[in-house]
């Protein structure tokens, strides 16, 4: 019959050994430079390229922010599902770092996307809020993500916790487009009003959309490592703590 | 088998992964051809766990109890297997009792009872003469022995190295996380083993 | 042993244990029916406006009394801290989680049982109407489906109570939005509605066989 080795000591394969501060420091830097560029050249476009909107002026421009933001948010989330799952797999916690990271980075998109549609909302129809679908869905999805990191918060660092959390990111992204589908559904009893930009959009639009959003994933991308990096390093920590105790 | 260790050596840990509760963070373990992690069901079948907690439902009776563990581990006429396990032990004028009801001692028997409902093969005890009295020792000791008269193996853990020396075959120590020390038992004595169990303390 | 005598074994022992120790069902037998009555002062219900609220007044009273359930099943297996007694048997986790999915669902089917005939007493509601008991069980299997896999999540944490319904809630918006919608068009009908009760159904599906298939890395260690 053999023993399972079951070590107390920290030295796991491929963490311990390489004690830098941080990895992938070649990859960091390029990001973090286009992220750099990249934003500087978004806000010129957006506040002095991208052509007044008719209809409701200035505050339109938010628009430029707002969209991009929920994309990030519903990207962390699919990373933090994609994550869960390769880590249900194969039991390595470098996917839950992942998974962690993401979800910090997530739920700040996500509240920044409604602050953002919150003021946008504001400045076109008078009110802070309204219930149309794809703002209720996003106020959903920010509760999912609180409710990921409270969770993750209190279940502490620990397999069950990874688990647990991968657990909820799938049935959370599966439920995402019903919940959307049927706030949709409620919504066209009740006519609210809408926050977005209705119509065709001009090129010039368009484009400084696709450049907004391009920066903005890589800005996340950028963000993903830093915070992939202090997982890695709060795990380690966690590890060396037990063994003085 | 015997397994000696100071507390928090990892010995309730290795009979939990043994008993397919936990998985191992690395390596790999068989019992019985059945890898843990892959077949872990199949190991369940052939384990039979006794622990410090009596793992029994407080509200169900002592017979309830064993009905329902051995439904749970598909033994072939379960009431017929719970009386007779219920004897075995000693228990059977407190079938109808509750769980929760029976003292320390009577729920380690009963405790025993259900890890041999379904004759597993491997049989794990942690520290399992805590809380049992003289003659609920001697009656461990029984059932030990015609575990093993079947052809069962027994793991058990404890920190009493006579009981140790005197029960099985084989002495294992845990220090450190690692096996420190395994001897057959066959030629041993027991200030020898004294000995080498202070230095794995160390 | 079947899979389905797996889950009805474990579904019994539940009950027994359930049965003997007396806490849970009266408590929120007793709690649904309190909700219902402040619900009617706190809205002041009047003939005319009753129809657009009644059927929310219901469902939150459901979603809130099932919340207070969802915990048993779980919490009294995990006395003394952990399932390990049930997880160390060979039996599959799925015939657990359903199991403790069909005892939370009798737990809450008590309270509804008593709730709906006073709900339609206090608002003046026509209990029997045809798609009222579809509505109901589809509508409370979507939460209990979510909450069953969730308590046993939230159960390995201090602050359970807290957790459980942060959890839940969010995901269970489709079930109620479709749940009230569906129970109001019962009261007054709506042209062109579209299909709530499809909705729970496809919802009840999906989920059902993912928490099924989730539940064992939720409560194994």
């Amino acid at each position: 019959m053999a023993l399972a080795r079951k070590e107390t000591t920290i030295e796991q394969p491929g963490v311990g050994t390489k004690q830098r501060g941080t990895r992938f420091p070649v990859v960091s830097l390029v990001l973090g430079t286009l992220s750099l560029i990249g934003m500087m050249v978004s806000i010129w476009m957006i506040f002095l390229y991208a052509p007044t909107d008719a209809v409701q002026g200035q505050p339109q421009r938010i628009f430029y922010f707002h969209v991009p933001m929920a994309w990030l948010g519903l990207l962390g989330f699919g990373v933090v599902t994609v994550a869960g799952i390769g880590y249900l797999r194969k039991r390595d916690e470098r996917w839950d770092w992942v998974a962690r990271a993401s979800a910090e980075l997530g739920a700040v998109f996500i509240t920044l996307t409604l602050i953002t549609g919150s003021i946008w909302g504001k400045t076109t129809w008078g009110t802070w809020w309204t219930w149309d679908a794809r703002l209720t869905t996003t106020l959903i999805l920010w509760f999912i993500y609180i409710g990921y990191l409270m969770l993750r918060s209190y279940m502490g660092r620990t397999h069950a916790s990874a688990r647990a959390g991968a657990v909820l990111a799938i049935i959370g992204i599966i439920d995402v487009p019903i919940i959307y589908e049927s706030v949709n559904w409620w919504r066209t009893l009740h006519p609210a009003a809408e926050v977005g930009v209705p119509g065709a959009l001009p090129p010039s639009v368009v484009l400084t959309l696709m450049v907004s959003l391009t920066v903005f994933t890589v800005f996340y991308c950028f963000l993903l490592i830093q915070l992939y990096q202090l997982q890695r390093m709060q795990a380690v920590a966690q590890r060396l703590r037990a063994t003085i105790e | 088998m015997a397994l000696l260790g100071a507390n928090g050596s990892g010995k309730t840990t290795l009979l939990r992964i043994l008993a397919a509760l936990i998985k191992p963070d690395t390596g790999t373990v068989c019992i019985g051809g059945w890898d843990i992690e892959r077949d872990a069901q199949q190991v369940r079948r052939l384990v039979g766990f006794v622990t410090h907690q009596p793992y029994l439902y407080d509200e169900l009776t002592a017979l309830e109890n064993l009905l329902f563990f051995g439904r749970m581990y598909a033994v072939k006429r379960p009431r017929e297997r719970a009386a007779e396990l219920l004897q075995r032990v000693g228990l059977a004028k407190r079938a109808g009792e509750r769980a929760g009801a029976l003292s320390r001692g009577q729920a380690q028997r009963l405790a025993l009872a259900r890890a041999l409902l379904h004759s597993p093969q491997l049989l794990l005890l942690d520290e399992p003469d805590t809380g049992l009295d003289e003659e609920g020792n001697a009656l461990l000791e029984t059932l030990l022995q015609e575990h093993i008269e079947r052809g069962g193996t027994t793991l058990f853990t404890t920190h009493n190295l006579e009981r140790a020396l005197k029960l099985s075959d084989r002495i294992g120590m845990l220090g450190s996380g690692r096996v420190a020390y395994q001897q057959e038992t066959g030629g041993l004595e027991l200030g020898g083993v004294r000995q080498a169990y202070q230095e794995v303390l160390r | 042993m079947t899979f389905l005598a797996q889950v009805l074994a474990i579904l019994w022992k539940d009950i027994r244990c359930e049965l003997r120790s007396k806490q849970t069902w009266t408590g929120m037998g007793l709690f649904a029916l309190l909700v219902l009555v402040i619900f009617n002062f706190a809205f002041d219900l009047r003939v005319d406006n009753k129809a657009a609220i009644a059927p929310g007044v219901l469902w939150v009273a459901f979603v809130f009394a099932s919340l207070l359930g969802l915990g048993r099943t779980i919490a009294a297996e995990r006395e003394k801290g952990s399932m390990d007694r049930l997880l160390l048997c060979p039996v599959d986790r799925k015939a657990m989680y359903l199991a403790k999915l069909l005892g939370n669902l009798l737990f809450i089917g008590v309270v509804e049982i008593v709730a709906l005939p006073v709900y339609a007493a206090l608002f003046n509601v026509p209990l029997f109407a045809g798609a009222l008991l579809p509505i109901v069980l589809l509508g409370t299997l979507g939460v209990a489906t979510i909450g069953t896999l969730f308590s046993a999540m939230a159960a390995a944490t201090r602050a359970r109570e807290l957790l459980l319904p942060v959890l839940v809630f969010p995901l269970i918006v489709p079930v109620v939005i479709s749940a009230v919608r569906a129970t109001g068009s019962l009261i007054v009908a709506a042209p062109n509605e579209p299909p709530w009760l499809g909705l729970i159904a496809a919802f009840d599906v999906i989920f059902l066989s993912i928490s099924m298939l989730m539940f064992e890395f939720v409560i194994e260690e």
